[in-house]
């Protein structure tokens, strides 16, 4: 018998500041699997994301994640869930009051489970997983773009959650920095077993780190097949897409 | 004509959905009060943000409002012989209106605004949704200790504003205007009664919520970019100072009746 799918969503509409932005995105995502969404910018990629996070709500659909559907569900409730989930935050959204070892601990304090001692021996050891060891009373405000997003990777991370989310891990960063967050992406999801998400324009990350590629184009799930399949694919608005050809009516001034 | 009404219209409807989400977050606060295990080293940070580092700004207003209302005072009673009613006047104005009004103000231009900053900051830079992506309940984690560093911290800052008043109307009435210091304290203290001090104190509590539920709503709910933080900011002093003016008519109306002057 084959596992139920860990996430799924049906007909999710989302509106926000009066543009129809989600227009019944239906997806299934396999226990273990590295998806990878793909869209022009400002498709909806992050509002999805956000939704199976449970920080938005839909204005009409379903999000199951396991057997729960997070739309029935209040914020309160959907908080002990999140702790099966992580997310990466397009800037790495790290507390800036905080220094990276308080950062990366933040989800281990909370729980409550382990001692200091061993809290503190984690979170070194994550931070040599994200390949930043001895960083821990750095700042925030002192790191690169890079280092930040490896930093709330550990972050999200250091509890193993099921599922992880990634908003455009690549974006903003040279091509050696992207290779790297990428190679460290699929290392984890490995590692430690997790389900991925990740949300990108950058189609090396995505032929890398994907089983499955979906394309959400106009509010929907336009197609969804393995890297190999995407990328040879000769439907029109695939093509354009991962080739990156604009048209003229693309060009707004 | 129109144009006039839709505006006043969508002001009022835009108060109206602020105050009820005012309320939403009040009753959240209150409830993760009680449900959930306080964060004291929070409450202690806090406290030290709130009240410690506004004692400077709260001595001096409370001691040059407590000088001037004494010096006009004996401007006013000194030709009608009755120079010994300035103590008892400055230290009942200073515990039922002054204090508890002048702190308030003081405690919402340095702390509301900064509340509602950093909320904001942490808003636009998705600090609160990092937050709650790590399972971590923004209302318990951020608001109720600031809250409850507010509730502790409004009385104190309000007896420091009073006590400083009352000791710089008696050093300018005393001896710099000549008021016999002996009769000073005595009609003081003669005059001064137990409601004066809780109605102060009762207003610094009432303030302290007022101030942090106001900030703590506009930071939370901030629109996007730098001038959203600014416009949060800006508008949670203004909201806080308006909000403690107006009220302090009606608590004052109210705390009359339950704990009348002897």
């Amino acid at each position: 018998m084959t596992k139920p799918p860990i996430l799924r969503l049906r007909g999710v509409h989302k509106t926000l500041r009066g543009q129809h932005i989600l227009r019944g995105v239906d997806l299934d995502i396999e226990d273990g699997e590295n998806m990878v969404i793909i869209g022009r910018s400002g498709g909806g990629k992050s509002v999805l994301l956000r939704h199976i996070m449970g920080l938005l709500k839909p204005d009409k659909g379903e999000v199951w994640f396991r057997d729960r559907n997070l739309v029935d569900m209040d914020e309160e409730s959907i908080t002990p869930l999140r702790r099966e989930m992580g997310m990466l935050f397009q800037n790495g959204a790290l507390f800036d009051s905080m220094t990276v070892g308080e950062n990366v601990a933040f989800s281990l304090v909370e729980q409550g489970k382990m001692k200091p001692a061993d809290i503190k021996t984690e979170v070194a050891r994550a931070l040599k997983i994200v390949d930043l060891p001895n960083q821990e009373q750095k700042m925030p405000a002192e790191l690169s773009g890079g280092m930040r997003k490896r930093i709330a990777l550990a972050r999200a991370a250091i509890t193993r959650p099921a599922l992880m989310m990634y908003d455009e891990p690549t974006a903003g960063l040279d091509p050696i920095m992207a290779d790297s967050i990428t190679k460290l992406i699929a290392r984890l999801g490995k590692e430690l077993d997790m389900t991925n998400i990740v949300v990108t324009h950058d189609m090396i990350s995505a032929y890398e780190m994907a089983d499955r590629i979906a394309m959400l184009h106009e509010g929907k799930i336009y197609t969804i097949a393995p890297p190999a399949e995407i990328e040879h694919s000769d439907d029109p608005v695939i093509k354009r897409f991962v080739k990156g050809m604009s048209q003229a009516s693309d060009a707004v001034f | 004509m129109l144009g006039l009404v839709r505006s006043i219209g969508g002001n009022f409807l835009g108060f109206l959905e602020s105050a009820g989400e005012i309320v939403f977050l009040f009753t959240d606060t209150m409830r993760c009060l009680t449900r959930y295990r306080w964060r004291f080293k929070h409450i202690i940070a806090q406290i030290h943000r709130v009240g410690v580092s506004s004692i400077v700004v709260i001595v001096t207003t409370g001691s040059f409002t407590g000088a001037v209302f004494a010096t006009q005072m004996q401007y006013q009673f000194g030709p009608l012989g009755m120079n010994s009613a300035v103590g008892p006047v400055v230290a009942v104005s200073m515990f039922r209106e002054l204090g508890p009004v002048l702190a308030a103000l003081m405690v919402a231009g340095r702390v509301g605004s900064s509340l509602a900053a950093e909320l904001a900051t942490m808003k636009i830079t998705e600090q609160l949704d990092a937050l709650r992506a790590l399972a971590v309940y923004p209302t318990e984690y951020l608001i109720a200790p600031r809250v409850i560093a507010l509730l502790i911290s409004m009385p104190v800052l309000v007896s420091l504003t009073i006590g400083c008043g009352i000791m710089a109307g008696y050093y300018v009435a005393v001896p710099v205007l000549e008021v016999d210091g002996t009769y000073y304290w005595a009609n003081t203290l003669k005059f001064t009664s137990l409601s004066d001090v809780l109605t102060g104190l009762i207003k610094g509590i009432i303030f302290g919520f007022i101030i942090a539920l106001i900030s703590c709503h506009k930071g939370l709910s901030t629109s996007a970019g730098a001038e959203g933080v600014g416009r949060a900011t800006t508008e949670a002093v203004v909201n806080s100072s308006m909000v403690v003016l107006i009220s302090n008519f009606f608590i004052s109306f109210l705390l009359n009746l339950i704990l009348p002057a002897d």
